[in-house]
């Protein structure tokens, strides 16, 4: 028999198939956030029933939290969710733990994401956790309270793709422009009701926190869940955190693990290459994700697009206040954000950082630094990049969403030209009428220090 | 959580032809934030309302023969981007009933039958002549749409057919709680729970967690 590496995790967690047809498939694990948390909770309690699974069970609370240092952080959402925590036995980690942070960065931090289990979680970007081989699901709040009442989610089975990232990356070009590249290939609902798999040579040589950055972006094509089969990287990076296992059982896991890979002759309903090898770093001109170019290409007269992408296109360049045929380079930004569960773990500041040490941001740019958990900002400020950032200009805060969603306040002024390392450039989502283009760190970093959109190669060949 | 069943729809069909309407436009994260945001209001409300509070009359949903419009008409992959159930409250709070598309979001398309909504995907001729044949009405007559006959018919006799999962048909028409249908096995979720704790102890325990 064969079977790919989705295959083999679904079986194991497969429980029962409903009389409706729909998959009964166990959630090892639960993480909740604090923008579903009271509305979930309060049905609960409305309908009288109980946390099936406390001690399998956490909630984060990240979506609203502030941000600015020394600010108390506190919001409507933050406190009931500590009362429905209380209430229902249910651990959260709130916002003065010292391992506090965003859900997607903070479960594989703590061990609670583990290669070969699931997870739920009740937010889009839960595939982040892919990166390890930990099969998760994001849903809306009245699946979370079926999860919660039940431990198991109850779903169709996706349909199967697999996405081959052939070659190497150059210098400065890092996930985040693989996931761009390849969502610009495919278009933005190529993934749907899919689960994905990146496999590959650039897979292999990317690190964990990369590769999460790179699962962290399924959905923007789309996709239903992902995943990368664990390698020792990956066992690694997992051994010694709190929730992985110990001892003997640390033994009978990695010989487990060492057989979550996908069988030479699987079949996938889908397979795609994407050879990486000449990628440049990759910037959103537009409001989709898909709406990508190289910093060194111009942005695509609508004219030139697929019919049924022309109108958007025409919508996006008003919007961005960006001309057909234009380059990037260049053009004046507000705002950089670097932060958010795509791009704000260690390697990510290091790099930004990199490019930052010795400059300073542009007059007239407000830059942050938003790590994605607190342990992540601690370990950077062990090795000084707080200082660089602050040196330089940036404000360097507390861990959290901050301006990804907007969920905390943290947005910009109508007009204004953004620069984040997020994962969506929709309209009005960093704030109304804000023109967000997402880039990688390096890229963002750059951007901060001209002023304008620059290719971050061409900055680093200039002398600090 | 057992909802009100929902077997028809009748009513002003309300045409928003755009594609890709992420849950940003749907539901602005400025009212995520306040638990207790008047979610009608927040539907849609950058399209609806300019950014000093006027509202944009000829947007379709501030139109007066659509302001109680129950069933949206949308173009592809509407509700893409985050899961928040929110977006479906709104469209639910606003009135609306029944959303037909093409190909919508997983995320979007499961919300709304949790909440007693109808998601309708149509294949893109059937689309593309409801979808004119509803700019024609203006919300002056009525569009019907039978769940239990998979069928959406004008007053003239104009009709298209849509295909609809079983299980959410089921889910709608009986107004059924779909935790109630999962703990019909709940002694299969023990077992799967028993077995593991002997195979694989580790996964049914979290000292992240618990301690």
């Amino acid at each position: 028999m064969t079977h790919t590496l989705f295959d083999k995790i679904w079986a194991l967690h497969h429980v029962d198939t409903r009389a409706d047809g729909k998959h009964l498939l166990y959630m090892d694990r639960h993480a909740v956030h604090e923008l579903h948390a009271p509305h979930a909770f309060g049905l609960l309690d409305e309908n009288e029933r109980t946390v099936r699974r406390t001690d399998l069970t956490m909630v984060v609370q990240d979506h609203t939290v502030p941000t600015r240092p020394g600010v108390i952080r506190i919001s409507p959402h933050i406190q009931a969710t500590l009362q429905a925590g209380l209430r229902h036995g249910v651990k959260v980690l709130d916002v003065n733990d010292p391992e506090h942070g965003i859900v997607h960065v903070v479960t594989p931090e703590l061990g609670i994401a583990l290669p070969g289990l699931t997870l739920a979680c009740p937010d889009s970007h839960a595939s982040t956790v892919g990166a390890i081989g930990c099969l998760a699901f994001g849903c809306g709040t009245t699946e979370l309270v079926h999860v919660l009442s039940t431990q198991v989610m109850a779903m169709e089975k996706p349909r199967q793709m697999r996405i081959w990232l052939d070659g190497s990356l150059s210098d400065w070009v890092n996930a985040k422009d693989v996931a761009l590249a390849l969502i610009r290939r495919m278009g933005v609902s190529a993934a749907r009701s899919t689960a994905v798999e990146y496999c590959g040579p650039v897979v292999e040589a990317m690190d964990i926190e990369s590769r999460m950055t790179l699962c962290n972006m399924t959905i923007e094509w789309g996709g239903r869940t992902c995943l990368i089969a664990p390698d020792e990287k990956t066992i690694a990076w997992c051994k010694g955190r709190r929730g992985a296992p110990q001892g003997q059982a640390w033994d009978e896991a990695l010989a487990w693990w060492r057989t979550l890979h996908t069988d030479a002759k699987a079949v996938f309903d889908e397979e795609h290459h994407l050879d990486c090898t000449d990628l440049s770093p990759q910037l959103t001109w537009g409001t989709d994700p898909a709406q990508v170019i190289g910093i060194n290409e111009a942005v695509p007269q609508p004219m030139a697009l697929d019919a049924s992408a022309q109108d958007r296109a025409t919508r996006a360049l008003a919007y961005m206040a960006v001309k057909a045929g234009q380059s990037l380079d260049g053009l004046t930004i507000d705002r950089v954000f670097i932060g958010s569960c795509s791009n704000a773990r260690l390697p990510d500041l290091r790099t930004a950082a990199r490019v930052v040490q010795g400059r300073q941001v542009a007059a007239g740019v407000q830059a942050l630094v938003v790590p994605g958990s607190s342990t992540i900002k601690r370990q950077a400020e062990a090795e000084g990049l707080d200082q660089i950032f602050l040196q330089a200009g940036f404000e360097w805060r507390e861990a959290g969403c901050s301006m990804c969603a907007g969920a905390n306040g943290d947005i910009g002024s109508p007009g204004q030209r953004c620069v984040a390392t997020s994962n969506r450039n929709f309209e009005n989502r960093q704030g109304r009428d804000v023109r967000t283009h997402l880039a990688s760190p390096a890229m963002a970093a750059a951007a901060a220090i001209a002023g304008h959109l620059t290719d971050v190669r061409r900055l680093m060949e200039t002398k600090a | 959580m057992k909802r009100e069943p929902l077997i028809e729809v009748h009513g002003a069909a309300a045409p928003l032809l755009r594609d890709d309407v992420d849950t940003d436009q749907i539901i602005p994260s400025a009212y995520l934030k306040d638990m207790n945001a008047d979610m009608a209001q927040g539907l849609l409300a950058y399209m609806r309302r300019t950014s000093d509070g006027q509202v944009n009359h000829d947007f379709v949903l501030e139109r007066p023969a659509f302001k109680a419009a129950p069933i949206l008409i949308v173009g592809s992959n509407f509700g893409c981007g985050s899961s928040r159930e929110h977006a479906v409250w709104a469209i639910k709070a606003f009135g609306i009933r029944c959303v037909i598309g093409v190909a919508m979001a997983d995320f979007f398309r499961e919300n709304c039958v949790n909440n007693g909504v109808l998601p309708i995907s149509l294949e893109m001729p059937a689309w593309n002549e409801l979808s004119q044949w509803a700019v024609a009405a203006e919300g002056q007559q009525a569009l019907h749409v039978s769940l239990a006959l998979g069928v959406i018919k004008t007053n003239a006799g104009q009709q298209w057919h849509f295909e609809i999962a079983s299980h959410a048909r089921t889910l709608l028409m009986e107004g059924l709680d779909d935790i109630g249908l999962t703990l019909k096995h709940i002694s299969a979720i023990e077992a799967w729970e028993a077995r593991t704790a002997r195979q694989r102890p580790f996964l049914q325990s979290c000292p992240a967690i618990s301690t």
